[in-house]
């Protein structure tokens, strides 16, 4: 096991190089140049020069690339807004303060939202869908089907301020959703995430009752099933110990992939409700060209996913024997 | 050794009719393309401590058969009618948890491919305390320690460390043992074997039939032994069954069936078994055609379409009336008894040499 995670861990830091490289390359393949969007209106070909050696853009991509990498990995002092400690991404462009810092303050509105979310939409997800294989082709069943097709076809930006309109502006039913600390006041912090979470699981829960459904009609089929109902045990010890078992390898491996992605910013979801996490971050980073900030967003979001795959792998083992041995 | 307490049963005494006995028995399953009649009007009997053979081609119902002796079709997509009594107990029409205390405990039964048919997620030692603990009451403890015992009894050396193995650290031929351990583990009355040795090699074969035999006369149990390798039928059963289409159409000890077969399909059956002994010129004689389609069954007799002798029948009486299996020995066939002995003697016995 520790031979396999020291193995996947290295293979993700060489994958998250190869993307730190494809990121920087493809920045400078933009059309904005950030020098100019720092220059303001009354810019001159001095200040922008200017500009530029400030922000280590007069040099070399190559050697840009290798400052970068250099201040990552091993901290920097060479700033002008103070020190950097490694993770270093240097400071923003746009706000001038670190994007580590940054990354740190917008990161437990996203892990809120994320977690909240994913306890919800497992739950609802595998509910339902275990509900409706269990009753398979019963009323129950269709009309879960269906509700399901239905809301896995919806949008957040759609659900989501339809929601805000009926129940923040017209009921007052719930508070406006706003991320407020939750140590400093968890009654408030539920109470603002709530239409979030809840927006953010219908969409996903949807998934995760079709998945859930068929997997558990697939592993009902499954001989050793059969066997098991055979030697006399009863449907429901079959249904939850059998089937259930079998079918925990495709949800727990979308599930990673999901809160992998989720943790590296739910962007429809933090724009529709004015969330300020990482979702957010990334699109302003785009926005004002903001490479330090972009990188930091993007190595950041790709580290969450790689390591939720990490965990998954690590998982099989758990679920499966046979993966456990070989 | 310990013994398993078993529910009495709810009707007839055990003993006032035969132990097994299936009536009428009509299994129909509905799929998109129509109603699969895969079972039409099968009846047979089987006595306490004998073992039936079944015979017949893939899809002839032997396997649709037994699952249905042991309730374990979806009710959704299967109708059933007749009846199956074992021992005095009404199964067709027993409630699901009538059905749980039967299955595993009083009739048991074994599948045809081990490595799907046990849970590739629990150990095998758990797999077999299962219905001991579900059908005795027995403390996981105690059925644990039954599982290794009957790991033991069934021939895997050091049962105590394997069982804690999983299914796919035993071999074929251990896993099928330990699926033989699973049945035998509430000493059935009844142990149903669908194809146990189909996936073994040779020489696994001989040992779990081996096995089977030597279990049976310790437990006492009936088998029903459903196979289309009449070799192993002529080592195992005492009385045979040919299945085709979905209903019987030869019965008798093995002897008779096996010496002086009664039915074309039976001898097309003997005629395409290769031999040992054999001329290696002489070509393996195959029943022409294929199995029909059970979605729409031929008229009349079921094999007609595929048999050579219809001619000698006159009329199309086996086109368009279906030939009935005499009680106790005999073929569902329209031939005379004289036009079969004589067919048999001098064109099928000669070509059996």
């Amino acid at each position: 096991m520790l031979r396999f995670l020291i193995r996947r861990t290295l293979g993700a830091a060489v994958i998250l190089f190869l993307l730190s490289i494809v990121a920087f390359l493809l920045f400078f393949g933009m059309p904005r140049d950030p020098g100019l969007l720092m220059c303001g209106k009354t810019c001159t070909p001095a200040n922008l020069a200017n500009i530029h050696h400030v922000l280590g853009l007069d040099k070399s991509i190559p050697e840009q690339y290798w400052v970068f990498l250099h201040n990552l990995v091993l901290g920097s002092n060479g700033f002008d807004q103070g020190p950097c400690p490694a993770p270093c991404f240097g400071y923003s462009y746009h706000t001038n303060e670190a994007v580590w810092g940054t990354l740190m303050d917008r990161l437990p509105t996203t892990v809120s939202l994320t977690l909240g979310a994913a306890v919800c939409f497992l739950f609802v997800g595998l509910g339902t869908g275990m509900l409706s294989a269990w009753k398979r082709g019963t009323l129950v069943d269709k009309t879960v089907t269906a509700g399901a097709m239905v809301l896995s076809s919806m949008q957040i930006y759609f659900l989501g301020p339809l929601a805000l309109a009926a129940l923040v502006y017209q009921s007052h039913l719930f508070d406006k959703p706003a991320y407020n600390d939750f140590t400093a006041n968890p009654a408030s912090w539920f109470s603002g995430l709530i239409i979030p979470w809840v927006i953010l699981s219908t969409i996903f829960a949807s998934q995760y009752t079709r998945m859930a459904r068929s997997s558990m009609i697939e592993q009902l089929q499954e001989e050793h099933v059969r066997t098991a109902r055979a030697k006399g045990m009863s449907r429901k010890y079959v249904f939850f110990r059998y089937a259930w078992r079998g079918s925990l390898i495709p949800i727990v491996t979308i599930f990673g992939i999901d809160l992998g992605s989720l943790l590296g910013g739910a962007i429809i979801t933090e724009y529709t409700f004015g969330l300020p996490g990482l979702g957010k971050l990334a699109v302003e980073s785009v926005f004002f060209s903001d490479l330090p900030l972009l990188l930091g967003v993007m190595l950041f979001s790709a580290a969450m996913i790689l390591l939720f795959n990490i965990i998954v792998d690590a998982c099989y083992a758990f679920i499966d024997p046979r993966v456990r041995l070989s | 050794m310990t013994t398993s307490t078993k529910e009495s049963g709810a009707a007839a005494p055990a003993g006032s009719g035969p132990f097994l006995s299936v009536r009428d028995l009509y299994v129909r399953f509905k799929t998109e393309d129509g109603v699969v009649k895969a079972v039409d009007g099968l009846s047979f009997d089987l006595e306490r401590g004998k073992t039936l053979g079944i015979v017949g081609e893939s899809g002839s119902g032997k396997s649709v058969t037994n699952l249905t002796v042991l309730g374990l079709h979806n009710p959704m997509f299967t109708s059933i009618e007749g009846e199956i009594v074992l021992d005095g107990q009404e199964l067709i029409t027993a409630r699901e948890a009538e059905l749980e205390k039967v299955r595993g405990n009083k009739a048991a039964m074994i599948f045809q491919d081990p490595l799907t048919a046990l849970s590739p997620y629990y150990t095998v030692g758990r797999q077999i305390a299962e219905p001991f603990w579900k059908h005795t009451g027995a403390s996981k403890k105690a059925a644990w320690d039954r599982a290794v015992e009957m790991l033991g009894k069934v021939g895997i050396p050091n049962p105590k460390e394997r069982a804690k193995d999983y299914p796919h650290q035993f071999s074929g031929g251990m896993r099928q043992r330990a699926m033989i351990a699973m049945a035998l583990v509430c000493d059935p009355d009844l142990l149903i074997a669908d194809e146990p040795t189909t996936a073994l090699d040779v020489t696994v074969q001989a040992q779990i039939l081996d096995l089977l035999k030597n279990l049976q006369q310790e437990f006492g149990s009936a088998i029903i032994f459903i196979t289309h390798d009449l070799g192993v039928i002529a080592d195992m059963a005492d009385d045979i069954m040919v299945m085709y289409a979905g209903g019987a159409v030869e019965r008798g000890t093995v002897d008779e069936v096996l010496r002086s077969p009664q039915h074309p399909y039976t001898w097309g059956l003997l005629n395409s078994m290769p031999r040992l002994d054999s001329d290696l010129d002489t070509p393996l004689a195959p029943i022409p055609g294929a199995p029909p389609s059970l979605l729409r069954p031929p008229s009349g007799c079921r094999f007609h379409p595929r048999c050579a002798f219809q001619g000698e029948v006159g009329g199309a009486r086996c086109v368009d009336e279906l030939p009935l299996l005499p009680a106790g020995r005999g073929g569902a066939c329209h031939l005379t008894a004289e036009q079969k002995q004589t067919i048999f003697v001098e064109q099928i016995k000669p070509r059996l040499r």
